[in-house]
């Protein structure tokens, strides 16, 4: 026997340990001990989350928050559909589509969000071709207010919903529907029964993305929504400009829960692995 | 490029195994300087794993590699100085034709004017002179398979290993690739190992052809041994088509064995001595059997059958038959005008010489 | 062309126009001669851009931004390719964690990291550092590096790199001549995300500028709370040109380099 015994090549571990190390300095060393004020001040204990459930404050954000990433999910997903239907099954379009959808994803979040402050406000382009239509007679309040929040997010977020549905309805092969449609079914059937059922994995990814990004909206609401509908994120902020610690970071201690708890649900859903992998980039 | 002799292989009881399955399960093989060995087998037979242990790029679990006598096991690919085409030819498509046939002469340190002689030479060699400029994405399938074949023996290795080189191209270019495959054989004087699963390359282009299957060698010998001589019922139906019939053998007679087989008795050479009572399968090659009524020597074996189907393929005619005990007959005659087809439902004799007849 | 088709077309044109019309919205505003924000603008002109590149408070940020994207680019681009390298040829028991902990920023909310380096920052002196905020943005940029990087190596047919070693090349000769030629492409995208991503941070930014470093983002910000004149129009029509211009090169270099791939192994089986 003259194999070669195999020893472990240090090499790999050599390149990944900067980053490592670095990535524990200055990100995770920091993040998990602001975490540990929640149950270390004022002395180590769980008092800090044993309150929640009896805090009307929290329970009010909380609440306000979920409603409001459900509403943007629902809101992305009812819009999106369609336009990455559109970008698949319009091969003609599609670069004009595509184009289309990232430019405004390409843009940054402050942008967007001042965009809908420069639309919804009291003398925005909304209230004023209202106006001058004849079919208000005073500016409607839109901006600041929970509207404007879900208006914005939902075109913030639309983009993460269109690219996984276009990408698992790409994956479709195309000779399934002209089966169907062979087989008799109208062209509504042939959606409704094949498309649509197939296009599930994608949606699913779609969903579970937005739904997740939305639960840490920080930048819109503060900026377009109203001041007493305030969201998770803008809570903690709040907390910590009061200095605050151990309340700031038991908030963000659920709030990272939620969004990671979510996820780990999620991905035991049969194919949404695959839809994500694809949306990765 | 002459001038340069092939290198021996030796592989002695070479294993590799992936936790509790046997990739490779005891090969062992001398490849003389110069040959062209082929090894044939069907996928997960361990032709390819053989080969990459060769190669250096799987370490064997038992056994040893020597080259030349030299025991290489413990040596890195980059050292064995071996050429290697790949399946799908693997050119580095951000290098250009005469950057990847260069490619081997950089890491040796040849200088810059030698190594665009040499590349000019091999581009010659393989019918590709002037495209040192372009990139391998411009090239198509089989001037791919040229620039990778240049590029494995440039740098003059003396011994060449090829995985399925020809697999992805159609059958055409492969067949004209295969002769000039050979040709460079000849030319170069290097020893190749070749691995496919396709059986008619194996026997066009081998000087010895290694059968493998399970993780062993299941027969090795020229491409008319195998052919002709089939050790095995793996072998017999793996290289070429053959027909089987169930036998007892009777005895032996000035060393020809006889064995009983439908109520007819039937003579075949055997390279065994098999015992009387032996149960053995009677194996013939569909061309090789023919109508008893068009005439045969009677020294040949005979058989009583019956056509169930009759296929008319151009150059030839393809007879589906049934022995009495219901056991399938397939006989190929070469189609002529002048040859009486015969009809579903005939009965028929069919006879073959008893050289033909071989019992595993 | 029947009502069944027509009414779907108008459907998405009409939600194809909600994403873009806000941005639209936006150039058209940054070009407007009005003194206060107003639509349609009464007449076109380059006064909030001459007012952008007239103001110190305004150039200012921008150097800032653009120093610290340029740094992250560095740090993070270097990082992130070797861990890349590293984790394709880790063991299977350290790469989960390990890839874990370097892609974690890509899901946890941002308010959380970002209040998290404020937290420990503040403690050593790194709030108010531009220096301070090139190591957070890093760690925000890092993970679109090790995607990008990891996508490129995984295309990389390993028979390439086996080729290079039978040809004779020593395994580094076989990383600087084959490896890293093939996942240059990957590495650049990965450099310009970070660039963005660092660019058009805000929420780390909040909390990290203090008063010694406030980068363009954070500027606007600020802005934004007292007044909405259209500077920040012109601004962020600036920002938007520059991140699409960006964001197109990184699309057309991963397009090409798959297109490469794809027709250099269409002919394999």
């Amino acid at each position: 026997m003259r194999a070669v015994q195999k020893t472990m090549n240090p090499m790999p571990l050599l390149l990944t340990a900067p980053l490592v190390l670095f990535m524990l300095a200055f990100y995770a060393v920091p993040v998990v001990s602001m975490l540990m004020r929640s149950v270390s001040d004022p002395t180590w204990t769980v008092a800090n989350y044993a309150a929640l459930p009896d805090d009307p404050v929290f329970l009010k954000v909380f609440w306000n928050t979920l409603v409001t990433s459900l509403i943007v999910t629902v809101g992305t997903l009812l819009m999106g559909y369609p336009v990455a239907l559109a970008l698949v099954r319009a091969p003609k379009w599609a670069p004009v589509i595509l184009i289309l959808i990232l430019l405004p994803f390409w843009t940054s979040v402050l942008v967007r969000s001042y965009a809908w402050m420069v639309l919804l406000g009291r003398h925005g382009l909304i209230n004023e071709s209202l106006l001058a239509a004849g079919l208000l007679d005073r500016p409607l309040r839109i901006l600041n207010t929970p509207l404007a929040t879900q208006i914005a997010m939902t075109h913030i977020l639309l983009p993460y919903m269109i690219l996984p549905i276009a990408n698992a309805l790409r994956q479709i092969d195309p000779s399934l529907a002209r089966a169907a449609s062979g087989l008799g079914a109208s062209p509504f059937a042939t959606f409704r029964q094949v498309t649509l059922p197939l296009s599930m994995p994608g949606v699913a990814a779609g969903m579970l993305l937005v739904f997740v990004l939305a639960l840490g909206f920080y930048i819109t609401p503060a900026m377009v929504g109203g001041p007493r509908e305030i969201t998770l994120s803008m809570l903690i902020s709040q907390q910590v400009d009061q200095l605050n610690w151990a309340y700031a970071a038991t908030l963000s201690a659920v709030l990272l829960a939620t969004a990671l708890g979510l996820i780990a649900v999620c991905y035991r859903l049969p194919g949404i692995r695959s839809a994500f992998r694809m949306n990765a980039r | 490029m002459n001038g340069v002799q092939g290198a021996s292989v030796a592989l002695s009881d070479l294993e590799k195994s992936y936790g509790s399955v046997a990739a490779v399960a005891g090969v062992s093989l001398d490849i003389r300087s110069g040959e062209f060995l082929t090894l044939l087998g069907p996928s997960g037979s361990g032709k390819t794993t053989t080969l990459m242990m060769i190669a250096g790029f799987e370490m064997p679990t038992g056994g040893d590699i020597a080259i030349d006598g030299q025991s290489v096991v413990a040596m890195p690919p980059y050292r064995r100085n071996i050429g290697m085409v790949f399946q799908n030819y693997a050119l580095f498509p951000h290098l250009t034709v005469a950057e990847n046939i260069g490619f081997p002469l950089k890491q040796r340190g040849v200088a810059k004017d030698e190594r665009a002689r040499l590349v000019g030479e091999a581009l010659e060699l393989v019918h590709l002179p002037g495209y040192g400029g372009r990139y391998p994405r411009q090239l198509s399938g089989g001037q791919q398979q040229r620039v990778a074949l240049a590029r494995a023996i440039v740098f003059k290795p003396r011994l060449l290993l090829m995985d399925e080189p020809l697999g992805a191209l159609d059958k055409q270019l492969r067949e004209n690739l295969q002769l000039e495959m050979r040709r460079l054989h000849a030319d170069l004087g290097i020893t190749f190992i070749y691995v496919t699963h396709d059986q008619e390359e194996a026997l066009t282009m081998s000087d010895r052809i290694a059968v493998m299957n399970e993780g062993l060698v299941a027969q090795i010998g020229a491409p008319e041994d195998l052919y002709d001589r089939p050790q095995s019922r793996f072998v017999a139906s793996f290289i070429g088509e053959s027909n089987f019939l169930p036998a007892t053998v009777r005895g032996l007679e000035n060393g020809v064995v006889v064995a009983d087989c439908q109520g007819a008795t039937i003579r075949a050479v055997c390279p065994g001595r098999p015992a009387t009572g032996d149960k053995v399968m009677v194996t013939t090659r569909p061309e090789r059997l023919r109508f008893a009524d068009n005439g045969c020597d009677p020294a040949h074996n005979r058989l009583s059958v019956t056509v169930t189907e009759a296929v008319f393929a151009g150059e030839r005619c393809r007879y589906m038959l049934q022995a009495g005990d219901g056991t399938s007959v397939v006989l190929k005659e070469p189609s002529s005008a002048a040859i009486r087809r015969r009809a579903v439902g005939e009965r028929v004799e069919i006879a073959w010489s008893v050289a033909d007849t071989i019992l595993v | 062309m029947t009502a069944n088709r027509i009414l779907p077309a108008i459907a998405v044109g009409l939600i194809l126009l909600f994403l873009a019309f806000p941005i639209l919205v936006v150039v058209i505003v940054s070009f407007s001669s009005a003194t206060y924000l107003t639509f349609p603008p009464p007449a076109f002109g380059l006064k909030w851009y001459a007012a952008y590149f007239g103001s110190a408070d305004w150039l200012r940020p921008t150097w800032l931004s653009l120093w610290v994207a340029g740094a992250v680019v560095i740090l993070s681009t270097t990082l992130g390719t070797l861990a890349a390298i590293g984790i394709a040829r880790l063991p299977r028991a350290l790469r989960l964690p390990v890839t874990g902990l370097i892609l974690s920023p890509l899901i946890v909310p941002v308010i959380v990291v970002a209040i998290g380096i404020y937290y420990a920052f503040s403690r050593y002196g790194l709030v108010g550092s531009p220096f301070g905020m090139v190591l957070a943005h890093t760690c925000l940029a890092v993970p679109f590096v090790v995607t990008s990087v990891s996508a490129s190596l995984a295309g990389i047919d390993p028979r390439l790199e086996q080729a290079a070693l039978s040809l004779g090349a020593t395994p580094r000769a076989t990383f600087f001549q084959v490896t890293l030629p093939l996942i240059r492409p990957g590495v650049l995208v990965g450099a310009l995300f970070a660039f963005i991503s660092s660019f058009d941070e805000l929420v780390v930014s909040l909390f990290l500028s203090g008063s010694g470093a406030v980068t363009l983002p954070r500027r606007m910000w600020d802005d934004l709370r007292f007044q909405i004149d259209p500077t920040i129009a012109a601004v962020s029509t600036l920002t938007v040109a520059l991140t699409v211009l960006l964001m197109a090169g990184a699309h057309l270099l991963r397009r090409r380099s798959e297109q490469v791939r794809t027709t250099a192994s269409s002919s394999a089986p």
